[in-house]
C-alpha cells in the first residue's frame, strides 16, 4: 500500500482540480461582464461583485487548502457532529436571521452575510454516506430507508420552514444516491410520476387524464388477469387510486399551498401566463440574452441585455445569460460539457473508491451539483419553473461558493486518501 | 453490499448525458434556429431616432420667399414609459380634457408601446417653452423639433399644394415613410415630394432597462445624417399671380400666363381660392373640412387645371390653322353670312351682325360661326375620301397635336385631361356610320362634347405666340440653384403647320383687339393678340374667355382668362387680361378706372 506524500497534493486528482478552477474564472470573468459598466472598469475592483468574488475566490482556495490538510478520518468520524451543528444553524437563523427577499435563511456578519442552508449541503452528504457505508445498512429494506430519507428530509424542513424552497428542493437530489446504493427503483419513480402527473393535470382536462390513468392500469390487469396475483391487482388499483387522486387534488395544491409566486412560475413554465412584463419577465428577458447571442455570441463585455441590465439576478441565479449572450452557442456549449466533464469524473472517480464512504459522498456531491446544474440552465432556458438557486462556481455570491468548494474539496480528499481506507 | 447496484452508476451517467444534451438541444434551438431573440434583444436596447431635415424652400422666379419653414414641436409619447404623474395638471397645460388625454394614450399603445408616437402635433414656438420647463416631471412625453410650412405671401395655395401626415396605405406603398411623417398632398409640394423633403437621418442610441440613453449605437457606426431638402425655383412671377388673385375676386374661374419662349408658367390663378397657411398644423383638419363643405365656391377645385370648359370661338383658330395646312382655306377663301348656318330641318347655328361675306382674318376679327361651320364640314368631308369617321379622326389628331384632349405630364400636380371626344364616342353616341360632318358642327366654334382646360388654352395662345411651335407648360424653373434652368421640360414641341399661317393667324388676332370683338383689350402702348370666346353653359350664364399675347413681336406673356357666369368674352375675360399683361409688361397699371371695375366686380352672386 502506498503512503500518503509530504505534501497536501499527493494523490490528488488534477482533472478535478482542473474542472474546478476553470469553472470559477469563467464564473469571476461572467460576473465581470455581468455588472460591467465604464466606470467601474478595474476586474480587481473590491467595490464591485466581481472584486468581491475575486476575495470570495482567494478564501475558497484557502478553504481548499485546509480541507486537504485536515486528516481524512476526520470527514468520516465527524459526521454526525457537522450534521448536528448544520442542524443547529439552521434552527438559529430561523431566530435571528436576516430576512433577504422573503426568506429568513441568511446569518448577517458584519456586511457579509452567510447562507447555512449551502453548508448543510456537505454536511448532510456525510451523513448520508456514513449511513450508507454502516455495515449491516441495507436500503432495500424499508426501515433502512426511512432512517436515510430523515437525513435528507430534516434539514430540507427545516429550509422550507425558512422559506428558501429552491434550497430546500436541492435535498431531494439524494434520492438518486438513495437508489444507487440499493433503494428500490419504485420510490424513485413515484416522486417522479407524481411531478409530472402535476403538471399535465394543470394542461389536460382531468377528465381525459383519468382515463388515460384508468386505461393503461385496467387494460394490462384485464388482459392478465390469470397470469397476475391477487397482490398485483390490488397495486394496480392503488397506483390507479393514487394517479386520480393526485389529478384532483392538484387544483387544491395548485391554488391553496403553492405561493403566488410559485404558482406564476408554474404557469410561466406550462405556457399559461404570458404576460411578458409580469410574472414572465424575468424568463422572456433570460431567453432574449440568450437567444440573442446566437451562433458565437456578441463577444466579451459586448452583451447589451445582461450589461444595460434587462436579465434580472444577472450576476448571480441568471450568470448564465451572460454566457450565453457574449459567448453564443458555442460558448455555452464549452461551459455545459465542462460541467458534464466534472460530474462525469465524480462519478468515475467515486466507482474506483474502495470503501463505500467514499463512494457514497462522492455521488452525494454528483447529485447536488447535476441537481444545481440542470435547473439553474434549465430555469434560465425556460425548460423548469424559476427556481432561485446558484449555478455552481459560476453564480456570484461567498456562501455558496464556498459551500461548493467544501463539497467538491472533502471528495477529492477522500479520493486522495483512497488507499488508506482499507 | 452496495457493490451490487453497480450497473446503477449507468443510469446516473445517463442521465447527466441526457441533461446536458437537452439544455445543449435547447440552447441550439434558441441562439441558432430562432431569431426572434435577437430582433427583441434590439427592440429592447436600441432607439432609432429620426432626424428630419429642413424642407426645401420655394421661391418665385424673381427670387421672392413663397414658401418656408417655421420650427414647431411634436410632443411625443412613449407609452411604456409613462409613469404616474399629475394628469390634470398635464391637461390643462396642454388644454385638452382628461378623456381625450386617455383617449390619445390609448391609441399610442396600440401603435406601440416602446416607439414613439405624436402625443400633440406642432406646439407652437411660444407655447413650446412654456411647456419645455415642466416637461420633465411627466415621465414619457418629450418634445421632438419639426417645421411647419409658412406661406409668407399667402398666394397660388393650389400651385405651391400642402403636404400633411402621411396616411397609412402610402405607407404602404412607399416604406421610406414612417407614420406621423409628412408628405407633399398637392401641387409642387406633391410633385417635388422627393426633392422638397430631402432625407431623413437616424440615429442609433442604446438604453438600458431604465430607458437611460447609455450613448450611441457603435459610436455612430451606423448613424446617417439628415440631408436637407433641396430648394426650387417656381416660373411664378408672384406680383403678377397676386394681381391676377386680386382680379378675380369674386369672381369663378382661372388665369393661366405663360412665357412662350419658354413654357414658364407665369400666374396659375384659380379662384375662389383659399390662404395656403390655412392648411398647416394642427389647424388643418378643421380648415381643409371647412373649405371641402363650401359647395357653392369650391375654393379647393384647382380650375386652372381641372376645369374642362368648351372653349368657344377661341377655338376657331384651331380650325382656321388647321384648314389653312389641310389646303382647304386660303386666306382669301370667303363665305357668306345669312346671320347662320342651316343645318337642314329647320336647325341653324345662329351667328351674330356683322358684314358679309368675309374672308379667313375677317372671320376671327369679327369671330363668325358661319364661316367656320363651312370650313368645319370642309376639314372633316374632304379630309378623307374614305368615311366622315377616317376624316374626323385627321382632324382629332391634329388638335391633339395642339396640346389638347391630354396631360402635359410635366409638373403639374392633378392636371385634367380635357376631353376631345373620339370617333367611337359618336359611334356610340349615334350609331356607326350614322353621323356626319353635320351631327358634330358644333365642334366647328368650340361648342358641344369639347372639353378644354385653361392651361391647355394658354397653351394655344402660347403656341400661336411662337408661330408654331410650344414648351410644355410648367411650374419650375430651377431646383436647387436658381440660374440652374430646369431643362427636363425644354422640349420643344413643334406642330406640323406652316408658320406663314400662323402669321396670318396673328394678324387677325391683333385686329380682334384693334378693331374686332375684344377691343376692350386693346392698349396703345403694347401691341395685343386676342381672340374671345363664349363657353356655351347649359347651367347658367355663358362663360367669358379671352385668350391673348403680347407683344406681338418677340411675346413675352400669353395667357389665358376664364370667367365662370360672366357672359361674351369680351365683357370680362378680355379685359383682365389685358390688365395682367400691362402688370406684366410694364410693372405698373395706367388704367385705374377699368382696374377697379374689374376687381369690384362681383359675379358670385
Amino acid at each position: 500500500m502506498e503512503r500518503a506524500g509530504r505534501t497536501i497534493f499527493s494523490n490528488v486528482d488534477w482533472i478535478l482540480i482542473s474542472l474546478y478552477a476553470i469553472l470559477v474564472i469563467l464564473g469571476w470573468l461572467n460576473i465581470y461582464a455581468a455588472v460591467f459598466d465604464e466606470q467601474h472598469k478595474n476586474i480587481f475592483d473590491i467595490t464591485q461583485q466581481y472584486g468581491k468574488q475575486m476575495i470570495w475566490i482567494g478564501a475558497a482556495v484557502i478553504l481548499a487548502a485546509i480541507i486537504l490538510l485536515i486528516d481524512v478520518k476526520f470527514y468520516s468520524a465527524f459526521s454526525y457532529i457537522l450534521y448536528g451543528l448544520g442542524i443547529i444553524s439552521l434552527i438559529i437563523v430561523f431566530i435571528i436571521g436576516k430576512e433577504i427577499s422573503g426568506s429568513r435563511s441568511w446569518f448577517q456578519v458584519g456586511g457579509f452575510g452567510v447562507q447555512p442552508s449551502e453548508f448543510v449541503k456537505f454536511t448532510t452528504s456525510l451523513l448520508l454516506a456514513r449511513y450508507i457505508s454502516t455495515l449491516h445498512i441495507d436500503l432495500q429494506k424499508t426501515r433502512h430507508l426511512m432512517v436515510a430519507l430523515l437525513i435528507i428530509f430534516f434539514p430540507a424542513a427545516l429550509i422550507l420552514l425558512q422559506n428558501d424552497t429552491g434550497s430546500a428542493i436541492v435535498f431531494s437530489a439524494f434520492m438518486l444516491v438513495l437508489f444507487r446504493f440499493g433503494m428500490p427503483l419504485k420510490y424513485l419513480l413515484i416522486p417522479v410520476a407524481i411531478v409530472l402527473l402535476f403538471l399535465l393535470s394543470l394542461m389536460v382536462d382531468k377528465l381525459i387524464l383519468t382515463g388515460i390513468i384508468a386505461l393503461i392500469l385496467i387494460i394490462p390487469v384485464i388482459r392478465f388477469r390469470r397470469k397476475i396475483s391477487r397482490k398485483q391487482v390490488v397495486a394496480a388499483i392503488l397506483i390507479a387510486l393514487l394517479g386520480v387522486g393526485t389529478v384532483f387534488t392538484v387544483d387544491f395544491v395548485f391554488h391553496r399551498v403553492l405561493e403566488p409566486h410559485q404558482r406564476q412560475r408554474m404557469e410561466v413554465l406550462i405556457g399559461k401566463e404570458t404576460d411578458l412584463k409580469g410574472a414572465g419577465y424575468n424568463i422572456n428577458q433570460s431567453l432574449i440574452a440568450i437567444g440573442s447571442g446566437r451562433l458565437t455570441g456578441k463577444g466579451y463585455l459586448q452583451g447589451t441585455q445582461t450589461k444595460y441590465d434587462f436579465v434580472p439576478e444577472q450576476s448571480t441565479d441568471f450568470i448564465f445569460c451572460t454566457v450565453g449572450e457574449e459567448w453564443g452557442f458555442l460558448g455555452s456549449l464549452v461551459v455545459i460539457a465542462l460541467f458534464v466533464g466534472l460530474l462525469v469524473r465524480i462519478i468515475l472517480v467515486a466507482e474506483r473508491q474502495r470503501s463505500i464512504f467514499s463512494q457514497a459522498y462522492g455521488y452525494g456531491v454528483a447529485c447536488i451539483l447535476l441537481f444545481h446544474f440542470a435547473i439553474n440552465i434549465g430555469m434560465t432556458l425556460g425548460l423548469v419553473p424559476v427556481i432561485g438557486i446558484p449555478l455552481p462556481f459560476f453564480s456570484y455570491g461567498g456562501s455558496s461558493l464556498w459551500a461548493f468548494t467544501i463539497l467538491l474539496f472533502i471528495f477529492i480528499k477522500l479520493d486522495a486518501s483512497r488507499y488508506e481506507f482499507l | 453490499m452496495s457493490r451490487g447496484f453497480t450497473a446503477r452508476k449507468y443510469f446516473i451517467l445517463v442521465l447527466i448525458a441526457g441533461i446536458g444534451s437537452a439544455l445543449l438541444i435547447r440552447l441550439f434551438f434558441i441562439q441558432v434556429i430562432a431569431d426572434k431573440y435577437i430582433l427583441s434583444a434590439n427592440n429592447n436596447v436600441l432607439r432609432y431616432i429620426t432626424q428630419y431635415p429642413a424642407r426645401g424652400f420655394v421661391y418665385d422666379r424673381n427670387g421672392k420667399l413663397l414658401v418656408y419653414n417655421e420650427a414647431a414641436y411634436d410632443l411625443m409619447v412613449i407609452p411604456r414609459q409613462i409613469r404616474d404623474f399629475d394628469t390634470t395638471g398635464f391637461c390643462r397645460l396642454l388644454g385638452i380634457d382628461v378623456q381625450t388625454f386617455i383617449e390619445k394614450v390609448e391609441k399610442a399603445r396600440k401603435y406601440s408601446s416602446y416607439r414613439p408616437t405624436i402625443f400633440f402635433p406642432q406646439i407652437s414656438k411660444e407655447n413650446y417653452g412654456f411647456l419645455e420647463e415642466k416637461l420633465f416631471r411627466f415621465p414619457g412625453f418629450y418634445v421632438q423639433p419639426r417645421t411647419l410650412r409658412k406661406y409668407p405671401l399667402a398666394i397660388a395655395a393650389h400651385t405651391v399644394g400642402y403636404i400633411g401626415e402621411v396616411s397609412p396605405a402610402m405607407i404602404e406603398r412607399k416604406p421610406y415613410y414612417k407614420s406621423g411623417d409628412y408628405i407633399g398632398i398637392s401641387g409642387i409640394e406633391k410633385s417635388y415630394e422627393e426633392i422638397l423633403r430631402g432625407k431623413k437621418g437616424m440615429k442609433i442610441r442604446v438604453v438600458d432597462v431604465h430607458n437611460r440613453d447609455m450613448g450611441s449605437f457603435q459610436e455612430g457606426k451606423y448613424d446617417t445624417l439628415p440631408v436637407a431638402g433641396i430648394g426650387l425655383w417656381a416660373s411664378l412671377d408672384a406680383d403678377l399671380q397676386a394681381y391676377g388673385e386680386l382680379l378675380m375676386t369674386n369672381k369663378k374661374g382661372s388665369i393661366v400666363a405663360i412665357e412662350p419662349s419658354s413654357g414658364e408658367i407665369l400666374a396659375l390663378v384659380t379662384s375662389p381660392s383659399y390662404d395656403p397657411n390655412l392648411l398647416v398644423g394642427q389647424v388643418r383638419s378643421r380648415n381643409y373640412a371647412m373649405l371641402a363643405r363650401d359647395t357653392a365656391r369650391i375654393p379647393l377645385f384647382n380650375r386652372a387645371l381641372m376645369a374642362q370648359y368648351p372653349p368657344g370661338s377661341t377655338f376657331k383658330i384651331v380650325n382656321a390653322l388647321i384648314g389653312l395646312h389641310e389646303g382647304i382655306l386660303k386666306p382669301t377663301t370667303a363665305f357668306g353670312c345669312p346671320g347662320g348656318f342651316s343645318l337642314g330641318s329647320g336647325k341653324v347655328v345662329k351667328c351674330h351682325a356683322h358684314f358679309s361675306p368675309l374672308q379667313l382674318k375677317q372671320s376671327i376679327q369679327f369671330s363668325c360661326n358661319t364661316y367656320y361651320c363651312h370650313a368645319f364640314r370642309n376639314i372633316i368631308d374632304k379630309g378623307s375620301r374614305k368615311s366622315t369617321r377616317a376624316g374626323y379622326e385627321k382632324w382629332r389628331k391634329q388638335v391633339w397635336d395642339f396640346g389638347f384632349g391630354h396631360k402635359f405630364e410635366t409638373d403639374l400636380a392633378n392636371e385634367l385631361n380635357g376631353n376631345i371626344p373620339s370617333a367611337d364616342y359618336y359611334d356610340r353616341f349615334h350609331g356607326k356610320n350614322r353621323w356626319n360632318s353635320y351631327s358634330i358642327i358644333s365642334l366647328a366654334i368650340g361648342q358641344g362634347e369639347i372639353g378644354v382646360t385653361p392651361v391647355q388654352l394658354a397653351n394655344l395662345c402660347a403656341t400661336i405666340a411662337n408661330r408654331g411651335f410650344y414648351y410644355p407648360p410648367h411650374i419650375i424653373r430651377a431646383i436647387g440653384k436658381a440660374d440652374s434652368l430646369n431643362s427636363k421640360f425644354l422640349k420643344k414641341h413643334v406642330l406640323n403647320i406652316e408658320k406663314e399661317h400662323f402669321d396670318l393667324v396673328v394678324d387677325a388676332m391683333e385686329d380682334v383687339v384693334l378693331a374686332g370683338t375684344a377691343t376692350g383689350a386693346r392698349m396703345d402702348s403694347i401691341s395685343v393678340c386676342g381672340k374671345t370666346g363664349t363657353a356655351q353653359n347649359p347651367h347658367g350664364k355663358d362663360h367669358s374667355i379671352f385668350i391673348a399675347f403680347a407683344p406681338k413681336d418677340n411675346p413675352r406673356i400669353a395667357l389665358c382668362v376664364i370667367v365662370e357666369n360672366a357672359g361674351f368674352g369680351a365683357t370680362w375675360a378680355a379685359p383682365i387680361a389685358s390688365l395682367m399683361i400691362e402688370k406684366y409688361l410694364t410693372r405698373k397699371i395706367q388704367r385705374q378706372d377699368l382696374e377697379t371695375r374689374m376687381v369690384e366686380g362681383n359675379l358670385l352672386r
